[in-house]
């Protein structure tokens, strides 16, 4: 599988000030059953964008310009929930490519880095300002790089954030970890062997 | 040596190499469902073949009916969820992966069935592609989800990057009080720690309360640590859950089992063991919990009444409680336990196992349910159990429905779901927005506080019931 590398961005950032945003609203669990593609920008934040027989409801994403945000700015918690990645290829398909949050469910996180989204984790009272700045200008854009680490505010602050050198590495190159798994073969293969031979029960029982 | 937590004994015996910080874990096994769809088809487009076929195990659960079920697959009336279930039929026959499918007896929950086959076990790292996996570390394992492109790694190579996670101890400590069970104390821990206090952190549960807890009890704590945001939940292994595994049929037989038992009693964290984050919780001063909104830290006693936003320590929480309240149609003020409710549902991995329906039907024998409540064991297994021990009839009697096993109203993909506007008393593990069926709302609580609501069509005391027994 190529994943889409991610390298820089600037782009139109919309605010989501609410915590706890979960893979439910992200990609009702109805949806499950539809194939990964471009269906999915509709799904995502399906039943917040959308009344029952179609029309559009008043959030953010169905407001000018945040129809073609790049870039979400939440709050604690952001993805928290379920297992499955159609959240993640929801917001990817939207066009959605960085969550900017003060914190994230574990397997979203996860999840992004496997299909070049980047997530980012600032400190809360970054996130609050940045929300404040983009509510008060509307359409403003945001300028994520990620090989220097930094996002780049509407008042032109840089904030420095963390992420794993390996994680950085693959989302740049667009690597996935299949790949990166094979080269280990022989290793991986020795460390096996070894394990299952101290563990002669796990192979007893039916 | 220097002493080690349980976590990092399992984590260190599974690191098969490091490379800039991040292990590749060897994992013993892997657990998928319906879902897995879209894994295969991606796996088949690579070329590739599942690495090691007798350590992945398949489930139909999420997408299969609760009603109808003699009729097998055939019995599916919407073509596009029969088909998930077929393709996992199909895929699984294809690739050599065991299936516990729609016609096996055995057919349950992915995280139910493991654990009564024997295939979940002390030290074993165990992925599942579902969140919930944390449920298997009730035995002393770690055990946690993943999401599909990880699965793909996972069936193509038998191992997985990662990155090491912090590890807290949740010490739980006295007696839980009469009323009060596994579940009302992880919901309390939640509203304590919040829906992501153990972010990035593995639990483990400790204290004498999760010590004289049953197998099952330990599952509904382990099972929810997700929803605290951990990566896992785990239990240390002593004789309780030995006990279980005996002659379970995956479990390891004769020598073989005193082997696996003499390794298994070396798992618990050492005396002295070090831990990035300590809490303590003290069982005794807990009541029945139920939730009020729309994420599951919204917990409180039953005893309480809804929050007003008005008495929130900060704007953003304002904004958060009324956005809840708003949903959930509840004003601020008014008692827990008025709240009516349209159905009840008794089931999901959470609590859909032989006590939980014991707990439930000790309830349901009290008086007649005034509005629909379905009963969904957890698996096959549990169902002819409870059907042993003749709680289907008690449930029936007092007017609960007695459905086939499946994930159903739990997450609402197999047609089984609520109506918009619809309040649920569930004794299932997310009452995030829409979760149940769009619009539908959702109140997480016990299995005997949810037999309590069945009979008074609200929120309900169960200890007011029970006392009058
Ligand atoms: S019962 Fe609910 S939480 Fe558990 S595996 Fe099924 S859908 Fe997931």
């Amino acid at each position: 599988m190529t994943m889409p590398p991610f390298t820089t961005l600037t782009a139109i950032a919309a605010p989501m000030g609410e915590p706890n945003v979960d893979t439910n609203q992200l990609c009702p669990t109805r949806f499950n059953k539809v194939p990964r593609g471009p269906k999915h920008a509709q799904i995502l934040f399906h039943d917040l964008r959308f009344n029952a027989e179609g029309s559009e409801k008043d959030f953010v994403l169905n407001r000018e310009p945040y129809r073609t945000a790049g870039i979400i700015v939440g709050d604690r918690n952001f993805g928290c929930g379920s297992a499955r990645e159609y959240a993640v290829w929801a917001l990817y398909e939207f066009g959605i490519r960085c969550v900017i949050a003060s914190s994230f469910g574990d397997i979203f996180v996860n999840n992004c880095y496997k299909n070049g989204l980047l997530p980012v984790v600032l400190p809360h009272e970054s996130v609050l300002a940045i929300r404040r700045q983009l509510r008060e200008r509307v359409g403003a854009t945001l300028s994520v790089d990620l090989a220097a680490q930094t996002v780049t505010d509407v008042a032109g602050s840089v904030h420095r954030f963390e992420i794993h050198p390996v994680r950085r590495k693959c989302l740049l190159e667009g690597l996935d970890d299949i790949a990166r798994t094979e080269q280990y073969r022989e290793r991986l293969e020795t460390f096996e062997t070894g394990y299952l031979r101290q563990r002669s029960w796990l192979r007893s029982g039916a | 040596m220097t002493p080690q937590t349980m976590f990092e004994k399992i984590w260190q015996s599974h690191v098969a190499l490091e490379e800039e910080g991040e292990v590749l874990l060897y994992v013993d096994r892997a657990l998928i469902h319906e879902a897995s769809l879209h894994t295969f088809a991606n796996l088949e487009k690579m070329g590739r073949s599942v690495r090691r076929p007798a350590q992945v195990f398949a489930f139909s659960d999420h997408y299969v009916p609760t009603t109808g079920r003699d009729k097998g697959v055939e019995g599916i009336a919407i073509p596009e969820i029969r088909n998930m279930v077929v393709q996992l039929q199909k895929n699984t026959v294809r690739h050599g992966v065991m299936l516990f499918g729609i016609d096996d007896p055995r057919q349950g929950i992915l995280h139910i069935v493991p654990p009564e086959q024997g295939i979940t076990q002390p030290g074993l790292l165990i992925t599942g592609a579902d969140s919930h996996s944390s449920t298997h570390g009730a035995f002393g394992c770690l055990a946690f989800g993943i999401g599909s492109s990880d699965m793909l790694h996972v069936l193509a190579t038998q191992a997985l990057w990662q990155r090491k996670p912090k590890n807290m101890r949740i010490t739980v400590d006295g007696a839980l009080p009469f009323g009060v069970s596994a579940k009302d104390l992880i919901l309390a821990i939640i509203a304590r720690i919040g829906a992501g206090g153990g972010a990035g952190h593995v639990l483990e549960y400790a204290g004498s309360t999760i010590r004289s807890m049953s197998m099952e009890a330990r599952m509904t704590v382990s099972n929810m640590s997700i929803e605290a945001g951990a990566r896992a939940g785990m239990i240390a292994p002593d004789e309780t859950t030995f006990g279980y595994l005996a002659d379970r049929p995956f479990a390891p037989r004769g020598g073989a089992w005193n082997d696996a038992v003499a390794y298994w009693k070396g798992l618990p964290s050492d005396p002295g063991a070090k831990f990035d984050r300590e809490v303590r919780f003290d069982a005794s001063q807990l009541a029945p919990m139920v939730t009020w909104g729309t994420s599951p830290e919204h917990a409180l006693p039953i005893t309480g009444c809804v929050p007003d936003p008005r008495d929130a320590a900060d704007e953003d929480k304002r904004a958060e409680i009324g956005a809840a309240l708003d949903y959930m149609a509840l004003k601020p003020g008014s008692p827990l336990s008025e709240i009516a409710v349209d159905r009840v549902f008794i089931g999901s991995c959470t609590n859909s196992r032989i006590e939980d329906l014991r707990a439930a039907a000790s309830v349901a024998r009290l008086g007649k349910a005034v509005v629909p409540a379905w009963i969904v064991p957890g698996s096959g297994t549990v169902k002819a159990q409870a059907e042993k021990e003749g709680l289907d009839r008690i449930f029936t009697a007092a007017g609960f429905e007695w459905r086939s096993p499946g994930c159903s109203l739990c997450t609402a993909i197999n047609g089984d779901q609520l109506k918009p506007g619809e309040r649920c008393a569930s004794t299932s593990n997310r009452n995030f927005r829409g979760r149940q069926g769009t619009g539908g709302r959702t109140h997480l609580l016990s299995p005997a506080m949810a037999a309590a609501a069945a009979l008074t069509g609200r929120l309900c005391d169960v200890r007011e019931l029970e006392e009058k027994r």
